[in-house]
Formats: structure tokens, C-alpha cells, sequence
């Protein structure tokens, strides 16, 4: 407990979590700080080609086993399963239309790779090794959370919705092909296989530019996402209810425990299982609400982003992460 | 000068939905097509800022081209089913023209 408590307060009181929290404070004090769109851009640019690189070196220095597939298959199987968890506990507790249930949803199968960031930052700092292809495991539980909350939806119904039917959207091969190739994940696999075929000796060669100053970026990049969660809870509290922001609470703990299990099960380390952990846990915010504005444009994104991006992921940061790590060390 | 009366569609739509729009003006033979960036606004589903957003939803962009009034309608109804349910403005107005052949 106390263990658990120390990890809690380093979290707490690391720069990227502080950082994060200026942002939140400055949005809700409604300062005029702003991280401009473009530089916001490069910073995630730079945050994928670095993780995912990184990735890529680790498993050409360690080797593939029969975990990475295991892995990949288990986080397929969960980005499924999630949705229709989450699906059913919103019908359930909350008055939401099928259509947005289903939307968020989709959000939270999916991941959040800014997350997954401080999660691996976190546990690098503690000093816990993780399997680097856990990279890849995220960018394979992108899409299939968004499929299966378009069937949940369109089960049953012979026609499509007016909205998808108009923009001939509803698993069309255009829909899939902007989720799997939308530029975050091109950079992190692009940028994960270059990592694979040059190994050690490329990541020393540009270790400078994309390992040392990465913790510094990702307090950037945290202190903007600290002003869009802040600005987003400001513009769409008051679309949610009770019901759907204890769902962004009880959900990430739900996916997290499922992660977590799974991650035992098929025998990850302990970082690696904090990080199935994180994943299973953690809410889209930027793949899955692009893609839910064309498939379902009926559901509402003042719901879904604002719960997501102002519930969820604030959550995650500073009480999920501490405990996800907690939880692995035991059960590993 | 002499100039020409011809219309001009404007579509404000929210980002997501920018290159299907594009697609579609592509396949009606549209000749030409500008998009702007837009940078904040306010409507009926609420304010944005162009700055305040993590990836594209809630950003919105304007595209607007310039056709013959006889093709108003053939390019309105397909973009008029694209849109409808998304959040945006679509406007057509009269505008003056001096080189009427390119449109």
C-alpha cells in the first residue's frame, strides 16, 4: 500500500503530470496560453517517430518470440471486446441514443498513444524494463474497436443510417483506409520498422534528437493536451451527466483489469503488462472521433471528446497510471 | 470591364469530412475549388478554436468554387447529401466574373 502510495506521489509530482496540470489549470482559469495547431503537430509527430523507433530497436536487439504474436492477438481481441462492454454499461446507466453509445464506444476500445507515452516514461523512470513491440500492439488496437462499434449500430438493421448511407461511409474501404493509415500510425509503425532494420547501431546514431530530448517534448505536448482537456471540459461539461463521467472513470478501470489479465496470461514482463494494461485502459481521442464524425456523424463529439480527452484521459494520467503500475509489480 | 454573372458555392464543414468533399467536387467535374482554412467560430453545436484542437474534429474548413449557374443544382444535391447531417453552412451567392470560360 505504501509502495503503491510513494508511486502515486512520484506520478503526481513528475514534470509531465505538473505540466499537464498547468495546462488544465490555465484552460479552466481561461488564460490565453495556447500551443499553436502547428507546432502541437510536429511535437506528436515527433513523439511517434521517437516511441516507435525506439520500439522498433528494442525488439532487433531482443528478438521476436512468440509473445509479440500472442500480444498483437490479444490486443486485436480487446480493442474488440472493449466496445461491447462499454456499449452495454451505457445502454445500461445512461439515457445515451444507441448511436452514441456506440460512438463512445469506439473510443474506448480504441487507445490513447499520448497515454501509452507516460506510461513508458513512468516506467522507465522506475527503472522497470517493457517489451518494445508493445508499440505495435497500440497501433493494432486502433481500428478494430471502430468496427465493432459500427456493427453494434447497424446489427440487425438492414438499411444503413441516413448519415452513413449519405456519406456511403458505413465500413467502406475509404473509412478503413483513413483509421489504419491517418498519419500518427504511419510515423509509429513506419518509424517502428526502421527501428527493426537498423537496430542498436541507428538508434545510438540519432539517440541525441529522439531519446534525449523526448521526457522534455512530452511536457510540451502534455501542456497543450492540459489546455484542450480544460478547454473541452469549459465548451462540453455540461453535456455529460453523472452516469457518463462515473463511465469515464469505472471504464478505464474495467479495460484496465482486462489488460492487465491478459497480459499475465500470455506472459509479458512487468512493463509489458502495465502497458497492456494502459492500453486496454486508455480512451481515443484523436484516430477514433475523426472516424466517427463520417461513419456516425448522428453522434454527438461534444459527448464523446469531452469525455474521453476531459474524464478519461485526465484520469488515466494521474490516478490509472500509479495504479496500473502497482497492479503489474503484483501480478507479474 | 465587362463581366459575367456566375455562382459561387461555399462549404463550411467540419475538417473529417474534407477530402470526401474534395472526391466528390473532383468527380462532378467541378473545374476548380480553393479551400481556406478557418481559424475559430461559433454555431449551433457550439464554439472552436483551430488552436484548441488535438487532431481534426471540431476544426472546420471552407472550400468554395465557382461554377455556371446551369450546374448549380447538379452539384448542390450530391454535396447536399454529403453534408446534411454534418456540422457546417452551405451558401450559394452571385458573383462577378471576368474570364466566364473558365468556369
Amino acid at each position: 500500500m505504501e509502495a503503491t502510495l510513494n508511486l502515486a506521489i512520484a506520478n503526481l509530482t513528475s514534470p509531465m503530470i505538473l505540466f499537464f496540470a498547468l495546462g488544465l489549470a490555465a484552460a479552466l482559469a481561461r488564460s490565453d496560453l495556447v500551443v499553436p495547431e502547428a507546432i502541437a503537430k510536429g511535437l506528436s509527430l515527433y513523439l511517434m517517430m521517437a516511441i516507435g523507433f525506439k520500439g522498433g530497436a528494442s525488439v532487433a536487439q531482443h528478438g521476436v518470440d512468440a509473445t509479440l504474436l500472442l500480444s498483437l492477438l490479444a490486443g486485436i481481441l480487446l480493442s474488440a471486446l472493449i466496445p461491447v462492454l462499454a456499449f452495454n454499461a451505457l445502454r445500461l446507466t445512461t439515457g445515451l441514443k444507441t448511436v452514441d453509445a456506440a460512438a463512445i464506444a469506439a473510443h474506448y476500445g480504441s487507445i490513447s498513444i499520448v497515454t501509452f507515452l507516460a506510461m513508458t516514461t513512468a516506467i522507465e523512470g522506475l527503472g522497470i524494463a517493457y517489451e518494445g513491440y508493445m508499440v505495435a500492439v497500440a497501433a493494432a488496437m486502433e481500428t478494430p474497436a471502430i468496427i465493432v462499434a459500427l456493427w453494434l449500430v447497424f446489427r440487425g438493421k438492414g438499411e444503413k443510417s441516413a448519415g452513413a448511407e449519405q456519406t456511403g461511409s458505413q465500413f467502406s474501404p475509404g473509412l478503413m483506409r483513413e483509421v489504419l493509415l491517418n498519419g500518427s500510425v504511419v510515423v509509429l509503425v513506419g518509424a517502428f520498422i526502421i527501428g527493426m532494420i537498423t537496430g542498436d547501431d541507428g538508434l545510438q546514431s540519432i539517440a541525441p534528437f529522439i531519446v534525449a530530448p523526448f521526457k522534455g517534448v512530452l511536457c510540451l505536448f502534455l501542456l497543450d493536451m492540459g489546455l484542450i482537456a480544460g478547454r473541452g471540459l469549459i465548451g462540453g461539461a455540461r453535456n455529460l451527466t453523472a452516469p457518463i463521467i462515473a463511465f469515464g472513470i469505472y471504464m478505464p478501470l474495467i479495460g484496465g483489469t482486462l489488460g492487465l489479465l491478459a497480459g499475465a496470461a500470455i506472459g509479458l514482463s512487468t512493463g509489458g503488462i502495465a502497458l497492456m494494461t494502459t492500453l486496454a485502459a486508455s480512451a481515443s481521442y484523436i484516430a477514433v472521433p475523426a472516424a466517427m464524425r463520417l461513419a456516425l456523424p448522428e453522434a454527438q463529439p461534444a459527448i464523446y471528446l469531452t469525455l474521453s480527452l476531459g474524464v478519461t484521459f485526465p484520469f488515466n494520467l494521474t490516478v490509472g497510471i500509479p495504479l496500473y503500475v502497482a497492479f503489474s509489480q503484483m501480478i507479474a | 470591364m465587362k463581366t459575367f454573372t456566375k455562382k459561387r458555392i461555399d462549404i463550411m464543414v467540419e475538417a473529417p469530412l474534407l477530402n470526401r468533399l474534395i472526391d466528390l467536387l473532383e468527380r462532378q467535374e467541378v473545374g476548380g475549388y480553393t479551400v481556406v482554412p478557418a481559424i475559430a467560430g461559433k454555431g449551433t453545436s457550439g464554439t472552436w478554436h483551430r488552436d484548441g484542437q488535438v487532431g481534426r474534429v471540431g476544426a472546420v474548413v471552407q472550400i468554395f468554387c465557382i461554377v455556371d449557374e446551369s450546374r448549380v443544382d447538379a452539384i448542390l444535391k450530391p454535396i447536399f447529401e454529403m453534408v446534411a447531417k454534418q456540422i457546417g453552412i452551405v451558401t450559394v451567392s452571385d458573383v462577378e466574373v471576368i474570364r466566364p470560360e473558365n468556369f
